[in-house]
């Protein structure tokens, strides 16, 4: 007898838990030859709203914990997507349609994108910060420091690297993300959010949704609760009226990228996220 | 068996009990109340927080809210600078929208009162007349244990100091282990103590703890309790002890409520305080108290929430109303 395959349902992934969406509504995701791969949980409104409340609870855990300490979390996720590569390689197959030694070149990309982001979340800020000179018996000291909640559009047409791609570089920071998924390609992007749930990133840290960002895009970028804005998977929507809507509330924006370097990796990334603050401090007279 | 002790009089006692009152009548009165279906009341509170209210409504039930919330700060740390700024968020809740409603009433501790009264100055009065009323808890708030004449004193220290309403706690020790007269004396005392020099009376909210009394059958028990011995107001919690107010237990007391007006044609408020902190909850509360006791009791002299952090989320529902997207804790102030 034939056994029956078991479709995994697809959820959301906000403030550590994975609901379904608010309201009750799935997409099917097919796969590259036309067939039924998965349903897959399409976001509305009010969900992009409760992830930004749970990304807003988790800032300040995830901002103030030392660099040092964001690098080891982050780090550990790379660690657990190199346990989890078949899978995440079966799912790009099966998804894009792309050979085992493309997914496979995909994956590997990923994790080490990952690894490398990780890397800076102990040094950006010595490379990003600096010590200014001024004319009197002063420490000036400008340092890097999150910016807040930051919503990403991510590529649309990348399972797993254009995802990671976008939201690694604003986690080094301590940035906390509401990230809307490639609509075609939403199943490496829930895949990882199962990582995160068993890694050490605090629950509100990460947040993902699926569905369309025609929709959900306009509400994150009017929404006075956001931050900043990467817009690098925007660029099949009308991005300018969401740089309008973004303005409103004086968000920083990162305007969208196209072609398979999109979002490559790079420390203006890191520093697009950042606030710099300024401080004096006396120099001993002695 | 012990002698049956005489309670106080007290008008509507004698009226529903009779003339005889002692701890035993009482007592056979309350314990002649029927028992509450449990299942039914979650089943029908859990059916009122289904309704579905948007656009309009929605604008209407949030300007409601605020115009029914007893701005509350109860904390040992409170300063007088603290309740200046209280009374200015009531006052003002929304400084970017004139159009929004002042809340019912700040709620402090009583040595707090004269700085709540002065901060007021010339808004200290009834919502009818656009004022806010001062409400102080009184009688070893939270817990309720001190004698009854520290109790009476700190009800009347009060009152003298200007508090309009004095929220009550009841004894929960003396009414779990059955001592409802004692409970009834007290009631009838500290009602005696709201009275001020001129004849007039500061509003009585008698606290329950619902809590703490474990079961609905006590809850209410005790919410005819409070009202046989002359509450003013019935409330749900402290705010101290979880779980504070909830749905199922505050229908049940809008029940009682409904009740009483029923048999006495006299309407008493209902406060549910604790834990509403999110609109959508307070939208619960206001459809319940709609369908329960009727929509007349959608006004401060009959419905409040004691809540603090209740204002802002409905501030933010409010500007998310007017404005058309989302807004943030930036755009409200901090407490």
């Amino acid at each position: 007898m034939s056994r029956l395959a078991v479709p995994k349902t697809y959820k959301l992934y906000v403030g550590g838990t994975f609901p379904r969406s608010e309201s009750g509504r799935v997409y099917e995701v097919v796969g590259a030859s036309g067939d039924f791969l998965a349903n897959v949980a399409k976001a509305s409104r009010k969900d992009a709203r409760d992830a930004v409340v749970a990304a807003r609870s988790a800032l300040s855990g995830w901002s103030k914990a030392t660099g040092y300490n964001r690098g080891q979390v982050l780090y550990r996720i790379a660690e657990l997507l190199e346990g989890r590569r078949a899978q995440f390689v079966a799912e790009i197959v099966s998804i894009e349609g792309v050979t085992v030694a493309a997914a496979t070149a995909q994956v590997d990309e990923a994790i080490d994108r990952w690894i490398w982001y990780a890397g800076w979340a102990d040094k950006y800020v010595q490379v990003a910060g600096n010590a200014n000179a001024v004319s009197g018996p002063f420490f000036n000291l400008s340092v890097p420091e999150a910016t807040g909640v930051v919503a990403i559009i991510a590529p649309q047409d990348s399972s797993l690297l254009g995802f990671v791609s976008a939201v690694a570089p604003a986690l080094v920071a301590g940035n906390t993300v509401v990230v809307v998924a490639s609509e075609r390609l939403p199943l490496s992007a829930v895949s990882l959010s199962e990582v995160l749930a068993t890694s050490d990133v605090p629950g509100g840290v990460v947040n993902i949704l699926t569905g369309s960002p025609a929709e959900i895009a306009p509400w994150l970028a009017s929404h006075a609760d956001v931050n900043a804005l990467d817009l690098v998977g925007a660029g099949d929507l009308d991005w300018v009226s969401l740089q309008i809507a973004a303005a409103e509330t004086l968000m920083r924006v990162f305007p969208p990228e196209n072609g398979p370097d999109a979002a490559a990796p790079s420390l203006e990334r890191i520093t697009a996220f950042t606030e710099t603050k300024t401080v004096w401090h006396t120099k001993s007279l002695l | 068996m012990s002698i049956d002790r005489i309670v106080s009089t007290a008008s509507r006692a004698i009226e529903v009990v009779g003339g005889d009152l002692t701890e035993s009548s009482l007592k056979r009165y309350l314990n002649g109340i029927p028992g509450v279906d449990a299942v039914g009341l979650e089943a029908r509170a859990a059916d009122l927080g289904s309704r579905s209210i948007k656009t309009t409504s929605k604008a209407w039930a949030l300007d409601t809210i605020i115009s029914l919330i007893d701005l509350t700060t109860l904390e040992g740390a409170d300063t007088p600078g603290k309740v200046r700024s209280l009374v200015s968020k009531g006052l003002t809740p929304d400084a970017t929208d004139p159009s929004c409603p002042r809340v019912a009433a700040v709620c402090v501790y009583g040595d707090m009162v004269p700085y709540a009264v002065e901060a007021l100055g010339a808004f200290h009065g009834d919502s009818v007349d656009g004022g806010i009323n001062v409400a102080a808890v009184a009688t070893a708030f939270p817990s309720g244990r001190a004698s009854l004449s520290v109790k009476l004193a700190d009800t009347a220290d009060a009152v003298a100091a200007g508090a309009d309403e004095i929220d009550m706690v009841i004894d929960r020790g003396a009414f779990l282990s059955g001592r409802y007269g004692q409970v009834f004396d007290e009631i009838v005392a500290v009602r005696e103590a709201c009275r001020r020099a001129d004849g007039s009376s500061a509003h009585l909210k008698v606290i329950l703890e619902t809590g703490e009394l474990n079961t609905y059958d006590n809850v209410r028990r005790a919410s005819w309790l409070a009202i046989l011995a002359g509450a003013d107001f019935i409330k749900t919690s402290t705010g101290k002890v979880a779980p504070a107010a909830t749905l199922p237990v505050t229908v049940l007391m809008l029940e009682v409520v409904r009740d009483w007006y029923r048999l006495t044609g006299e309407k008493i408020g209902v406060k549910p305080a604790g834990g509403i902190r999110a609109s959508k909850d307070a939208i619960k509360y206001v459809v319940a108290v709609a369908e329960t006791a009727g929509e007349e009791w959608l006004q401060p002299h009959l419905f409040r929430f004691g809540a603090s952090s209740l204002l802002n989320d409905v501030l933010l529902q409010r500007q998310k109303l007017s404005s058309g997207h989302y807004s943030g804790p930036d755009y409200v102030t901090i407490d």
